[in-house]
């Protein structure tokens, strides 16, 4: 017998751990002046220090101190006003030191939490995640492990290691259990790692691009049955390499556990490898022999004493939430949901706001970013702000508002503006795409359409004002559609003893 | 006239005034090297050709009137903990066999900066873990005094070559006493200056809360000169203290301790010190009283616990500090025949690359910092650091330096202590306090035990950054001491056939 997952949470009750790393974006490494950069050739961004030569010493990256303090006010923790580092000691060949400087038992932020809302059945709900602790590590190395099945260094014929990366800042971001969240725990898990995203790219800290690792979730999934009071068992599953995955991971791991329960068996206190393909985990290292680290303090770093002054201008420096922003800011455009999840979706609204706040209307700004722009962006594909930017946007709509531009002829200004071939205005003198608001060239287009349609104007003059439609158009068409249509329209009743 | 029997003053004061260049200077040393050190065995590698060059460009420098640093164009032996760029660099450990570093520590970047002339690498025990220099994997170095004798360690080798006459100058390490010890039994002059005094960017570490680089030589002004070129605040060392570098060199100059108070620290004169080591002591206390200091009785109750606690630290601290030496990237590779996996090759390497002590300590210090014993072994021995630094503290309020004898013993023969690691490690007894503090400590010779005409070391300790006191009163002793005998100690060192 096997259970779905609403039976599964119907008797079993999860508690979810998150524990979430992130790479910083800091120019530099976490303990030498090594780059940082993504995607160089392998052992380049290397020296004495990250590579762990003999006799080099580490120095702490000041910007990740306070890039991880920004993380840690924002996330509603206390900053600790002494904390250290510690090392984790462990053999691994990606390991230059064979320990990791990692903070252990004096981390720099404590006790905040994060405020998740979800859709459940009885409407939006708030669970507020605790954050038990925010601290700053370095990266390891890379291994790519060559010949064998399993891609892991056992049965490998041979390793490459590529030491760029390590020592690149990492900043770890560990819940406490997140109990009663029933059968959401994969939306509130999602919900988590989508709102900490947010909040760490609105603090400009990290790239936070899950495919490239810049963030990686760990969700520690444990069962009990429902009404116990217990705690179960937990596993970690690892290598959960999007927000839909994270989703994913969770349930999984649900299901296979009260699948393991049901049939009597136990859980095994272990790491897990999420299967992107299948949603399933597959078990990874065993935990039940805990390793022993034998952390012990950093002795070649001295201990980290930020200043209370120091701390408190950096709070002011945190931006608002951004759920709370999107609310805000939904209001204000009146935007309906589905657009403004597009606006989110596609990153867009920063240069939204900026757009509107330059003078342009919501609802133009949000349409010409997301409609034409962004049409054009996905030709080329690049990112919609790569091609033009709030000001020349806001400039074309306001040409548009006041008549210069019809809605086609900005089009081709926009276009002109991609081309390079500068400014809206200089385009549209390049270019020569002014709308044709000169009276006299309009009337003599005008008679032209009437002389061609003897019979519509007869009916227009008779009182069939719809019927204007089809001398407007040839008027239109006449000027290749340089001509502002209101006006046409305006002239040609006029003309016509409609006016 | 100049020779090898010269101070590093005179050498000085000879080259500034074109009496003599450093070319000649390092052949005369380099020539003294190749008469004597096969029976003294100081050195593991010698630069001829380095040193060579470093002393033509110094007397060029010279001739062409520009500005040079006081000891420019002076010899100097480096201790082999060190790296120096391209130089064969071992720390006296078969596993970096064949190692040369691809950059200068700061140490030697300064003295490169200051002209000074680097002749080669010193003997020293394996990973400066041992007081003898047996512990070296490259063969014991031979007391001057006696060759049948250990010189002291871990630094014999650079002590041995200024006994020897085959440096003027040399630079050691002292973690436990490595600097001072040596010192003693050779009848040299040794600092160990306050802890981030001098930087560790580039010294292989032993125990990164302990080690600290310093000066040698055969006078304490000589000491005081290379004090002043390789001190001082370094970016690249985060425990190196930005603080300006005492002034040392007018301290040494000074001949003047009226009004002085000197403490006796009670616990380190008495029981369990060779008879001619006290009276050696004593004499000297009565110089300085006759110089005008007073001298006080101190008493640091918890010294006794200060060796077993030193003995959880370092050996914890070097177990995590020589992990980093697994074959994979530098140094000794044993094993690798294409079938084994890293693990195995990292396992087999260590196991012939280490010695017996640094097992030892490696072994030891894993046990400390395991968990369930930590808190017993290392966090235990860090509360007894704490008490040792305070016992310094009130003993320092009635005294502005503290006084003690270097050594239990003088220069025991060689294989006489090698089988028992609790009597070797009880020769560090009168040092290990002041690594413990962070505080400075001298050694000066004080003249030759009468049972076995060998030197005798006297211990002058100032507080944190006051190391300037420690010269003043050293330099003072070293004079009234001189002036007694009518010739320097080291005229009495057997020649060893050189001329
Ligand atoms: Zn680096």
């Amino acid at each position: 017998m096997t259970l779905d997952y609403a039976a599964a949470v119907e008797k079993y009750e999860p508690t979810l751990g998150l524990e979430v790393h992130v790479e910083l974006n800091t120019k530099s490494k976490m303990f030498c002046s090594c780059a940082t950069e993504f995607g160089a050739q392998p052992n380049t961004q290397t020296c004495p220090v990250c590579l762990g030569l003999p006799g080099a010493l580490p120095v702490v990256n000041a910007k990740a101190i306070e890039s991880t303090i920004l993380i840690g006010l924002a996330l509603n923790c206390s900053i600790a006003p002494y904390s250290r580092f510690a090392r984790k000691n462990y053999f691994y060949p990606d390991m230059p030191k064979n320990f990791q400087t990692s903070q252990y038992d004096e981390p720099i932020c404590v006790n905040g939490y994060l405020d998740v809302e979800i859709e459940t059945d009885e409407g939006q709900k708030t669970f507020r995640v605790d954050i038990e602790r925010v601290h700053m590590e370095e990266d390891t190395g890379k291994s790519l492990h060559v010949g064998g099945s399993t891609g892991r260094i056992h049965g490998a014929e041979y390793s490459l290691l590529d030491y760029n990366r390590a020592g690149i800042p990492l900043v770890e971001i560990v819940t406490r259990i997140v109990p009663g969240t029933g059968k959401y725990a994969p939306q509130v898990a999602r919900a988590y790692v989508t709102e900490l995203r947010d909040i760490l790219r609105s603090l400009g800290v990290s790239d936070v691009k899950m495919e490239q690792g810049s963030l990686r979730c760990d969700a520690n999934v444990s069962l009990a049955p429902v009404g116990s009071g217990k705690l179960g068992t937990r596993s970690e599953t690892k290598n959960v390499n999007s927000l839909r995955s994270v989703e994913r991971a969770v349930s999984g791991e649900i299901e296979r556990q009260a699948n393991r329960l049901e049939n009597g068996e136990r859980i095994i206190q272990e790491t897990r490898h999420f299967l992107e393909e299948s949603g399933a985990t597959r078990p990874g290292r065993s935990k039940e022999q805990a390793e022993d680290y034998r952390y012990f303090p950093e002795p070649d770093l001295v201990p980290v004493t930020p200043d209370a002054k120091w701390i408190e201008e950096l709070r002011t420096r945190i931006p608002e939430k951004p759920s709370l922003r999107r609310k805000r800011l939904q209001a204000e455009w009146n935007c309906p949901d589905k657009e403004m999840e597009s606006l989110v979706n596609a990153e867009l609204l920063d240069v939204v706001e900026e757009t509107i706040k330059l003078g342009a209307e919501p609802t133009r700004a949000r349409t010409w970013w997301l409609g034409e722009i962004s049409r054009l962006a996905n030709e080329k594909e690049v990112a919609p702000t790569s091609l033009v930017n709030a000001v020349q946007v806001a400039e074309v709509i306001s040409l548009i508002v006041s008549g210069e531009l019809t809605d086609k002829l900005a089009r081709q200004v926009v276009e002109g503006v991609i081309a390079g071939e500068g400014s809206p205005a200089q385009v549209i003198e390049k270019r020569g795409l002014k709308v044709v608001s000169d009276d006299s060239a309009l009337m003599s287009a005008i008679e032209a359409a009437i002389a061609a349609q003897p019979d519509t104007a007869e009916r227009v003059r008779g009182g069939n004002i719809p019927a204007a439609g089809a001398l407007i158009g040839a008027v239109m068409k006449a000027t290749g559609g340089a001509a502002d249509a209101a006006k046409v329209r305006e002239l040609l009743l006029k003309h016509l003893g409609q006016g | 006239m100049t020779n090898i029997h010269s101070s590093a003053a005179e050498m000085a004061a000879a080259l500034s005034k074109n009496e003599t260049t450093s070319v000649e200077l390092t052949k005369l040393h380099l020539d003294q090297i190749s008469k004597v050190d096969g029976k003294v065995h100081a050195f593991l590698h010698v630069d001829t050709e380095g040193a060579l060059a470093q002393a033509a460009e110094v007397d060029a420098k010279r001739a062409s009137g520009e500005q040079i640093s006081p000891l420019a164009g002076v010899p100097l032996a480096l201790k082999d903990v060190l790296t120096q760029k391209g130089i064969p660099t071992t720390a006296g450990s078969k596993i970096l066999e064949g190692w040369r570093p691809p950059y200068d520590s700061t140490v030697v970047s300064k003295l490169k900066a200051a002209g000074v002339v680097i002749l080669g690498k010193t003997n020293m025990d394996e990973f400066a873990m041992g007081s003898s220099t047996e512990n070296s994997a490259y063969g014991t170095t031979q007391n001057p005094w006696d060759l049948s004798r250990i010189p002291g360690g871990s630094g014999g080798g650079s002590a041995a070559a200024l006994a020897s006459f085959q440096a003027p100058l040399a630079i050691g390490s002292d973690t436990g006493g490595s600097i001072r010890q040596p010192a003693a039994l050779t009848g040299t002059v040794g600092v160990k200056p306050t802890y981030g005094g001098v930087s560790r960017y580039g010294v292989i570490a032993y125990s990164s809360s302990l080690d600290q680089i310093g000066p040698c030589a055969r006078t304490v002004l000589d000491t005081a000169l290379l004090h002043e070129v390789i001190a001082g605040h370094d970016e690249r060392d985060s425990t190196s203290i930005n603080a300006p570098v005492p002034q040392v060199v007018a301290a040494a100059k000074k001949l003047d301790v009226k009004g002085m108070k000197i403490g006796v620290i009670k616990e380190l004169n008495g029981a369990g010190f060779q008879a001619g080591v006290i009276e050696r002591f004593n004499e000297s206390l009565d110089l300085l009283v006759a110089n005008g200091a007073e001298i006080v009785e101190v008493s640091c109750p918890n010294f006794e616990y200060a060796l077993a606690a030193y003995y959880l630290i370092a050996p914890s601290e070097a177990s995590s500090n020589l992990a980093r030496f697994d074959s994979m990237r530098y140094g000794l590779r044993v094993g690798d025949d294409g079938k084994r996996g890293a693990e195995e090759v990292m396992s087999i390497t260590r196991e012939a690359g280490f010695g017996k002590e640094v097992k030892r300590r490696i072994i030891l210090g894993t046990y400390a910092l395991s968990s369930g014993y930590y808190d017993a072994f290392y966090g235990s021995a860090q509360k007894v650091r704490t008490l040792v630094k305070q016992d310094f503290d009130a003993a320092f309020q009635m005294a502005d330096v503290l006084v003690s004898p270097v050594t239990p013993t003088t220069a025991f023969k060689i294989g006489e202590k090698s089988d028992d690691p609790v009597a070797m490690y009880l020769s560090d007894i009168a040092t290990i306090p002041v690594n413990m503090a962070g505080i400075g400590g001298m050694s000066l010779p004080c003249g030759l035990a009468a049972e076995d005409g060998l030197p005798v070391g006297f211990q002058i300790m100032s507080p944190v950054m006051q190391d300037d006191r420690m010269y003043r009163v050293g330099a003072t002793l070293e004079a009234a001491l001189v002036s007694k005998w009518g010739k320097p100690i080291l005229a009495n060192v057997p020649d060893l056939g050189g001329k």
